[in-house]
This record gives C-alpha cells, sequence and structure tokens, in this order.
C-alpha cells in the first residue's frame, strides 16, 4: 500500500482513506482544494470589485476571525468555556500599542512602530497571560471556570481603566498600534493602492497564515489532546494526556491568538478606549464561535464574519422597517435590534442547529451528494 | 470604630440583596445544574416593573405584584428558551441564557429611557441612629437585610415542609429517582426559575431604593456570581453567608481604600471577583459547595 498520499485515492470515493496520512490532509478531496481555491482568488480580487468602505469592515471582519479562531482552539476543540477572551484581546491591543507609540506622547510608547515587532509580542505577552490563568483552568471544570474568566474580565476592565498613563483613561483612550513594516507605512494610500485595500490584503494573508496554524495544530498530537479533553477529560487523562499540560497550552495558544487579533483590530480605526473590552465583547466571540459551528476552524472564520457584518445589515433593515430609528436616543433603534439580534441567534442557533453555520452547509452539502434521493 | 461598625452594616444591606440573588442563581442550579445567566436581566426586569407599578399602586403593592410579574416572565423564557435543551452539556445552556440575559437587558432598559426612574421606595437615604452608640444605620439597608431575613427564613421553610419543598430536594438529589418516584421534574424546573426570577425582582428593587435605576443596576447582578462561587454553587446557606461575607468585605474595602491610593478609585467593584479567584485557589468548590465526584 502507497502510503504518500493522495495518488492512491479512489475518484467519487472522498470517504475511502487508505492510508493515515489521508486522513489528516487538510484539503483531503479535489472538491475541497478547487473550493478553497477559488474562494481565495475571489477573496484576493475583492479589492477590486468593492468600494472602500466595505474592504474596511471586510477587514475587520478578517481580524476578528483570528480572534474567533483563537477561542475556537479552547473551548471549541479543547472544550473549556472562557468568558475572558475580550481580556486576552485588551492585553494584546495595549502591548502593541505601548511598543509602537509615540515615546514623547500623552501615553506610554517605545517608537518601535515595526508590525514584525509589535504582532509577535503582542501574542507573546497575552499568551503568557493565558499560561497565568491557565492554574485556575486546570483546577477548575465547566462552569466555574466560565464564571472564573468572566471575573477577569471585570478586573481586567478596572485595571485598564484606571491606569491611564497606558491606556489614556476611561472615556479618552490612545491611539492603536501604527501599521508600519520596515519603514513601508502599510495603512496610507499609495501605488499599490488605497489604504483600506492594503489593509483588507494585510489582515486577509494574516487571517490565512493564523487559519492554516490552526488547522495544523487542530490535527496534531496537541489537537487531538484538545479533543480528547472535551470529549471527556477523564478518560484523556487516564488514556495519557496529561490535562494540566494540554490546557495550558491551550489557553495559551487561545490568548495568543487573542492578543494578536487585539493589537491588529484597533489599526483599523486607530483608536481605542477601555471601555470595549466588556463583557459583550466576549459574548460576541463566544457567539462567533458557537454560531459559526465549535470545534471548527472554517467556522469559526464564518461565525466571524457573519456576527461582525451583521451590525451592517440591521442597519440595511432600517429602510424595510419603518418604525425602527437610527438615532441611538430612540425606542426602538437599530442598536437595541442588533444587540437583541446577538442573543437570539445565540439561542436560536443552539437549539436548532448546534453545529452552526458549518452544520448547515454540511446539511446543504449532503443533500446535494445524495440528490435526488432523500439519503 | 464607628466607622467601621457602620460599613460593617452597609455592607450586611448590600449584601443581603446580593444573598437574595444568589440564592436565585443556586435555586436554580440545584434543580437544573445550570448557571442562569438571565438573573440580571430578570433583576433589572423586576427593578423597572417597580418603578411603573410604584405610582398607581403604592411601593407595598407594586414590590410583590413585580416580583409576580418578573417569576411569570422567568417561567416563560425557561419553558420557551431552556426546557427544549434539557438533556444538553450544561455549558450549552448556560450561553443561551447568556443570549436570554442580552436579549430581555435589551428590552427592559428600553423602558428607562432617558428619565431617572425610583422605585418610590419609603426609605430614601434616610438613616437611624442605634441608641447609645451614635451608630448611623440607613432605612433602606435595615429595611433590606429584614425582607431578605423574612424571604430566606420562608424559602428555607418551603424547603424543609411542604411536599413541593420535598420534590424539589428529591430533583436536586437525582433527578431520574425523583421522576420514578412521581415527582413532576419539569414542575420543579419551573418553579425554581420563577423562584429565581421572584427574587431576583425583590433583590432588584432593594438595590435600586434611594437610588435610581439605569442600564449599570445589573452589574450588582453578576456580582452575584462571585458570591455563588465563594460559598458554593449547590449551598443554599453557602449562598446566603457568601452573600453577606461579599457585601461586608466590599464595603470595607470601599470604606478603607482612600489608604491604597495605587489601587484606583471604585476599587471596591472588583473586591469579589479578587475574592472568588483566591478563595478558588484553595477550595475549587468554594466554602461550602460539595465536591463532585467523578465516578467512571
Amino acid at each position: 500500500m502507497n502510503t504518500t498520499g493522495r495518488r492512491t485515492r479512489l475518484r467519487g470515493r472522498p470517504d475511502l482513506h487508505t492510508s493515515y496520512a489521508q486522513e489528516l490532509t487538510l484539503f483531503d478531496t479535489r472538491a475541497k482544494r478547487v473550493a478553497v481555491a477559488g474562494l481565495l482568488v475571489v477573496a484576493l480580487a475583492l479589492p477590486f470589485l468593492l468600494t472602500d468602505e466595505v474592504l474596511q469592515l471586510l477587514a475587520v471582519c478578517c481580524v476578528a476571525a483570528i480572534g474567533a479562531i483563537g477561542l475556537g482552539l479552547v473551548t471549541g476543540y479543547a472544550g473549556q468555556v472562557s468568558l475572558g477572551h475580550a481580556f486576552f484581546l485588551a492585553v494584546g491591543a495595549y502591548t502593541a500599542a505601548v511598543i509602537s507609540g509615540d515615546p514623547d506622547g500623552r501615553v506610554i510608547g517605545f517608537g518601535i512602530t515595526n508590525i514584525a515587532v509589535w504582532l509577535p509580542a503582542a501574542g507573546l505577552l497575552a499568551g503568557l497571560a493565558g499560561v497565568l490563568v491557565a492554574p485556575l483552568a486546570t483546577r477548575l471544570r465547566g462552569l466555574y471556570l466560565a464564571i472564573v474568566t468572566l471575573g477577569l474580565v471585570f478586573i481586567g476592565q478596572h485595571v485598564f481603566s484606571e491606569w491611564s498613563a497606558l491606556t489614556g483613561g476611561a472615556g479618552v483612550g490612545r491611539p492603536a498600534a501604527t501599521l508600519e513594516f520596515f519603514g513601508q507605512p502599510i495603512a496610507a494610500t499609495g501605488p499599490l493602492g488605497t489604504r483600506d485595500q492594503k489593509l483588507y490584503w494585510l489582515m486577509l494573508l494574516l487571517l490565512l497564515g493564523f487559519a492554516l496554524a490552526a488547522a495544523n495544530l487542530a490535527r496534531s498530537k496537541v489537537g487531538r489532546a484538545f479533543t480528547a479533553i472535551r470529549d471527556r477529560d477523564i478518560a484523556a487523562g487516564v488514556i495519557g494526556v496529561n490535562l494540566a499540560r494540554y490546557k495550558t497550552i491551550a489557553f495559551a495558544v487561545s490568548s495568543a491568538y487573542a492578543g494578536c487579533a487585539g493589537a491588529l483590530l484597533y489599526t483599523i480605526t486607530g483608536f481605542f478606549d477601555p471601555s470595549s473590552f466588556s463583557l459583550l465583547l466576549s459574548v460576541q466571540y463566544i457567539a462567533m464561535v458557537l454560531i459559526g459551528g465549535a470545534g471548527t476552524i472554517s467556522g469559526a472564520i464564518a461565525g466571524a464574519f457573519f456576527i461582525t457584518l451583521l451590525p451592517r445589515f440591521t442597519r440595511e433593515l432600517q429602510a424595510w422597517v419603518p418604525f425602527l430609528s437610527a438615532q441611538p436616543n430612540e425606542v426602538p433603534n437599530v442598536f437595541q435590534v442588533e444587540t437583541i439580534l446577538y442573543g437570539v441567534l445565540l439561542i436560536v442557533f443552539l437549539i436548532f442547529e448546534p453545529r452552526g453555520l458549518f452544520g448547515i452547509w454540511v446539511r446543504v452539502r449532503n443533500y446535494w451528494k445524495a440528490w435526488p434521493f432523500s439519503y | 470604630m464607628t466607622e467601621l461598625v457602620e460599613s460593617l452594616l452597609r455592607g450586611l444591606g448590600t449584601g443581603s440583596v446580593y444573598a437574595l440573588l444568589a440564592l436565585g442563581f443556586v435555586i436554580v442550579y440545584k434543580a437544573t445544574r445550570v448557571i442562569s445567566f438571565a438573573q440580571p436581566a430578570f433583576m433589572l426586569a423586576g427593578a423597572v416593573l417597580v418603578t411603573y407599578l410604584a405610582g398607581p399602586l403604592g411601593f407595598w403593592v407594586a414590590v410583590p405584584v413585580a416580583a409576580v410579574l418578573t417569576a411569570g416572565l422567568a417561567l416563560g423564557v425557561e419553558r420557551v428558551a431552556v426546557r427544549p435543551m434539557v438533556g444538553r452539556p450544561a455549558f450549552v445552556v448556560a450561553i443561551i441564557t447568556l443570549g436570554v440575559d442580552v436579549a430581555v437587558r435589551v428590552v427592559v432598559n428600553g423602558f428607562i429611557g432617558l428619565d431617572v426612574r425610583h422605585v418610590g421606595d419609603p426609605w430614601g437615604l434616610r438613616t437611624v441612629t442605634i441608641p447609645g452608640t451614635g451608630i448611623d444605620l440607613q432605612q433602606r439597608h435595615l429595611a433590606a437585610l429584614l425582607a431578605t431575613t423574612v424571604l430566606i427564613g420562608g424559602m428555607f421553610a418551603f424547603f424543609r415542609y411542604t411536599r413541593m419543598g420535598l420534590a424539589m430536594r428529591a430533583a436536586a438529589y437525582d433527578q431520574e429517582a425523583a421522576l420514578a418516584m412521581g415527582v413532576s421534574v419539569g414542575a420543579v424546573f419551573a418553579l425554581s426559575w420563577g423562584l429565581a426570577g421572584g427574587l431576583a425582582a425583590v433583590a432588584g428593587t432593594f438595590a435600586a431604593a434611594g437610588a435610581s435605576v439605569d442600564a449599570a443596576l445589573w452589574l450588582i447582578a453578576l456580582t452575584a456570581l462571585p458570591v455563588i462561587i465563594l460559598g458554593g454553587l449547590d449551598s443554599l446557606p453557602g449562598a446566603v453567608v457568601g452573600g453577606l461575607a461579599v457585601g461586608t468585605i466590599q464595603e470595607l474595602t470601599a470604606t478603607y481604600q482612600q489608604h491604597a491610593p495605587w489601587l484606583g478609585g471604585n476599587v471596591s467593584v472588583i473586591t469579589p471577583y479578587v475574592l472568588m479567584l483566591l478563595v478558588l485557589l484553595v477550595r475549587p468548590y468554594g466554602l461550602f459547595g460539595t465536591r463532585e465526584v467523578e465516578r467512571v
């Protein structure tokens, strides 16, 4: 039997694996390879088709997807419910902002604006924060852990809003990290394209890198240990998975992803203040993971795009529903509808399609696979 | 000395609000093995209902009516969003209640609007002086403490002496065995949510007494989460003791935090969470919680 993989596959038999390597391949069927390549080409070509405003939104989606993949690793793959994602986003955002900040400015800054420095640093520091939290995570299970991580968000919010030398203080904020790569400003209109076009490409490429890394992690020994812990932690311990070690790894990696996402997120808008990192942000990321489909990378990406684009859609909704107001001080307004939708969508998905958007896709695919028969 | 005793008494006042909320959490947890993150929304809903009802009905009628209405709301939520999820992992149901909380709170905030709304309590910020000592005690804290004592007494009597209370205890102990003995576990679920909703409404009213109802009131309800972790998720006495302890420590921090200015203002807001982290490092199941025994 040939163990090198693809060539021994039978056409039209996607589920027939003749070697272990085949089972582990990321894009195992030709249809999948073609679809991913096609999607990538479309995604790369989008800047020529869409307006800058939409591109900026899509760039935010890409960054949110990085964060959601991170939460997906710890909650979806390793099964540890974390409501503390907003805290790790904050750690990353502030690390990046401090490293690249203006040394003579109102807030702390070291003036190293190279993205090749501050992005890894943000990931590293947030990952360290994750390792510090992990001892609690290895001692606690289920809902206890959820509440403790929720406490983390509140403690973090207090520290960040009081430490005004770092954060600029509540309601004031500070500028985000500067996007610059070895002397080349990225976020500036130039011969290569407008600011938003370049932002979008950058974030898309970063998302691609982070997503591939996560997918590779998930199919490695570490990823298998994560799923074993999620499915039954005692059984995992019995077959020799070191629970403390792998839970720590899960938290570290997830927090590092969150840190990178936090660092990048606010470069798009350019400014942020400590009140952004509230419980609602954590809930949004939980919603991304669960609505997209827990335990899948593509699901986390889909969920992130869905949740991030949701405000845009509710704003469009206003044209159709005349009694909705676009003013935040009138009732009912689109912002309320938006927040209600987060809650209601969470409930609806968990009750009717627990596998999320990914599950809907699987259903659609299976329907057409057997068409015209029902199974 | 006076300062210390006064802040202790204030702490017992706020602590009794936490105790009521925590009791709701624990009752729901014992019956359904789920932490209901929807409690903050019920608390806010209850307080807002009181602000609307206190005008036409008067405060003393408005509070029980609001409690009953909030209990009804909680029953509805349980029936629509939680009952279909029986048998699913606890964390999934917890996230659903989180969704309920977010959605319900937006609707309730809509009813607060931009006006300052008062619950119309008869106490305001007036104080009574304990004779002979010169210690001032706010009437609203005294009232909260009394109301909590009465409610908790009633609750414990209910669990101890009534058939339904016995059924709830049985269901909390072992759902399947209770079902086999003829206990309607569905009714137990519904009643526990209703009780939690009613308690949350009363707690909300006392939390807003002497101040106004605004959207930030729900943060008080979240403080009940460290309380139940502190006391142990499945312990009713733990909820009461934890609530009073957290309230007292919070008020003591508020009184003495000027001696540690580097902690920043309002550090008392996060003391419950810090306390929770410290206790969990030593006792992972809280002070009175049952240790989970895993059988394979």
